[in-house]
């Protein structure tokens, strides 16, 4: 009975070899090879697809000029605004729903209704609304992250263990606390989930917007440049937010794998 | 009659023990008022204070409900159930519950599990955790503070359960089942830890199970309660001494008393095989 089963796991973060790593990224290195072969026999001209080299030195040039920076912090602050809202809105919301019948009357068929539809069909409504300022991109992005964060919560909420709540209010605990403690802690796993997808969309409608409403950020980058015919460097610009929204996601499941230790073993 | 458990004076502390007094107690599912499914009928029941009682019979006889009308879970719809605190009326630190499958905070360590019922009852820290610590080597899992539940085996989650329920020292503890989801060997050892808990701390127990054999080996007194509709049949004293080990099980009376009983639930549970009463 002695034998509990720790020490079983990897560490925590990028606990690969070199070796292992280099093997897991392979496809990307073939990806790379052949990116290379269309452009040099000339399948694909050249100015279509540039060569990485070319992408390459676009992309120090707009790293020395600060013109990557400044615009990536200015998406990823409206995305970050946006997705902060709908994680606070939505966990609130979500829980409500679990608790009271009233409130899963009201909003669960705005959710059925509104879940399936593409939300930057909402790209135009919101520029009408708010303008072409930072509030019309955060208001879309809010929008676009909300429902994942709201069905998470609520299916993690419904889906606690009647047991534990009695058992916390058994050992005196008000209902504030059960919900606080134990629903919403029991719900995490699920909230979780939900707010990785919404960290994934909050990337998706921060770009696209961009390309239509924005006089700056990585989207508005990406489609002046695009315009322009700088296509070494619209494709740096890519690459760029492509590795930002990959880096964003393996940060947050680093952050999930240590918040839900507790389920493993 | 003077407890006062839910009144602003400091919470701290036991909760006296006390008797339950049922009066008159039906409960029906579904429907409300009529036309529901009847699970409890007229219940009349005094556990006296600091008595071992267990509510013995078959599955869907009721037992766990009138558990959990005792525990304030589910809202008493007709009759009275109080204890010295006042009628029943929510769930509370002075009548504290064990359950079947432990129901322990799955993301609390062993240790915070423990904690939290006293960090509700208002324990300065340091109190809390000299309890906390008392309480685990008590029910033998000093060691095993900082595992999580998914980490030990089903004995040791039910003795983690019992621990934490134990530390709020409520002065009724109601269990639902609780060694049912353990092996025989495990369950025997859990058997007799518990009755020496109580021979020790003087808390009423009320205990629920399906179990002949655990009922004779735990209770002061045993009710036999009747399948669907619940109703209690037989009130039986058992007259064995408050010291029980091993060796109960090979005394006469032990192995009289079990027959007896056991042919009483078999009536009942005959019965509600074939679906009369």
């Amino acid at each position: 009975m002695s034998d509990t089963l720790a020490g079983r796991r990897r560490p925590p973060g990028f606990g690969y070899t070199l070796i292992e790593l280099a093997f897991r990224f392979s496809p990307l290195l073939l990806l790379a090879f052949f990116w290379e072969f269309l452009g040099l026999s000339g399948i694909v001209s050249q100015q279509m697809l540039p060569g990485l080299g070319e992408v390459f030195s676009a992309f120090v040039q707009m790293l020395v000029n600060g013109d990557l920076l400044y615009n990536t912090a200015r998406s990823v602050s409206r995305a970050a605004g946006g997705l902060a809202a709908a994680v606070i809105v939505g966990v609130v919301v979500g829980l409500m729903m679990a608790q009271f019948r009233i409130a899963r009357l009201l909003v669960n068929p705005i959710v059925q209704i509104f879940y399936p539809m593409p939300k930057s069909a909402l790209i135009p409504v919101v520029m009408i609304w708010l303008g072409l300022g930072d509030s019309s991109k955060i208001l879309l992005i809010f929008l676009g992250c909300l429902l994942p964060v709201v069905v998470g919560t609520y299916n993690g909420a419904r889906g606690v263990n009647p047991f534990l709540l009695w058992s916390a209010a058994s050992l005196g605990a008000s209902r504030f606390d059960v919900l606080r403690e134990v629903v919403l802690r029991g719900a995490m796993p699920d909230i979780i989930n939900g707010c990785r997808t919404a960290l994934a969309f909050s990337f998706i409608l921060m770009v696209s917007s961009e390309f239509v409403i924005a006089t700056d950020g990585v989207g508005f980058m990406i489609s002046s440049l695009g315009d322009g015919g700088q296509y070494p460097a619209m494709f740096a610009a890519i690459f760029f937010v492509a590795g930002i929204g990959f880096g964003a996601d393996r940060l947050y499941a680093m952050f999930a794998r240590r918040s839900l230790r507790w389920r493993e073993a | 009659m003077s407890m006062t458990h839910a009144s602003a004076a400091p919470r701290q502390g036991a909760h006296l023990a006390s008797g339950i007094s049922i009066s008159n107690v039906s409960h029906s599912y579904g429907a409300q008022g009529g036309g529901g499914m009847l699970a409890l009928d007229g219940i009349n029941l005094e556990i006296g204070d600091g008595e071992f009682h267990c509510l013995l019979g078959p599955s869907g006889c009721g037992k766990s409900t009138l558990l959990y009308l005792v525990g304030g879970f589910i809202p008493v719809q007709s009759g009275v159930i109080s204890t010295a605190a006042g009628p029943v009326t929510a769930p509370g630190p002075d009548r504290s519950i064990v359950f079947q499958n432990f129901a322990l905070f799955p993301w609390k360590t062993v240790k915070d599990n423990v904690l939290y019922g006293l960090k509700k009852a208002g324990y300065p820290s340091a109190e809390r955790e000299e309890r906390a610590q008392r309480y685990i080597d008590m029910v033998h899992l000093t060691g095993f503070e900082n595992s999580y539940p998914s980490q030990l085996s089903g004995g040791m989650q039910q003795r983690a359960a019992i621990a934490r329920t134990l530390a709020v020292d409520p002065g009724i503890l109601l269990m639902d089942e609780p060694f049912g989801a353990l092996d025989a060997q495990t369950r025997r050892v859990m058997q007799e830890e518990l009755r020496a808990i109580w021979r020790d701390s003087r808390k009423t127990v009320v205990f629920v199970t399906h179990d002949v054999q655990e009922a004779v080996f735990l209770a002061d007194r045993i009710s036999i309660m009747s399948a669907r509709p619940g109703r209690i049949q037989h009130i039986i004293d058992v007259n064995l001494p408050k010291d029980r080990g091993e060796e109960i099980l090979e005394n006469r009376e032990f192995i009289g008393l079990s027959e007896h009983i056991w042919r009483l639930v078999r009536e009942q549970a005959v019965a509600a095989t074939r679906g009369v009463h």
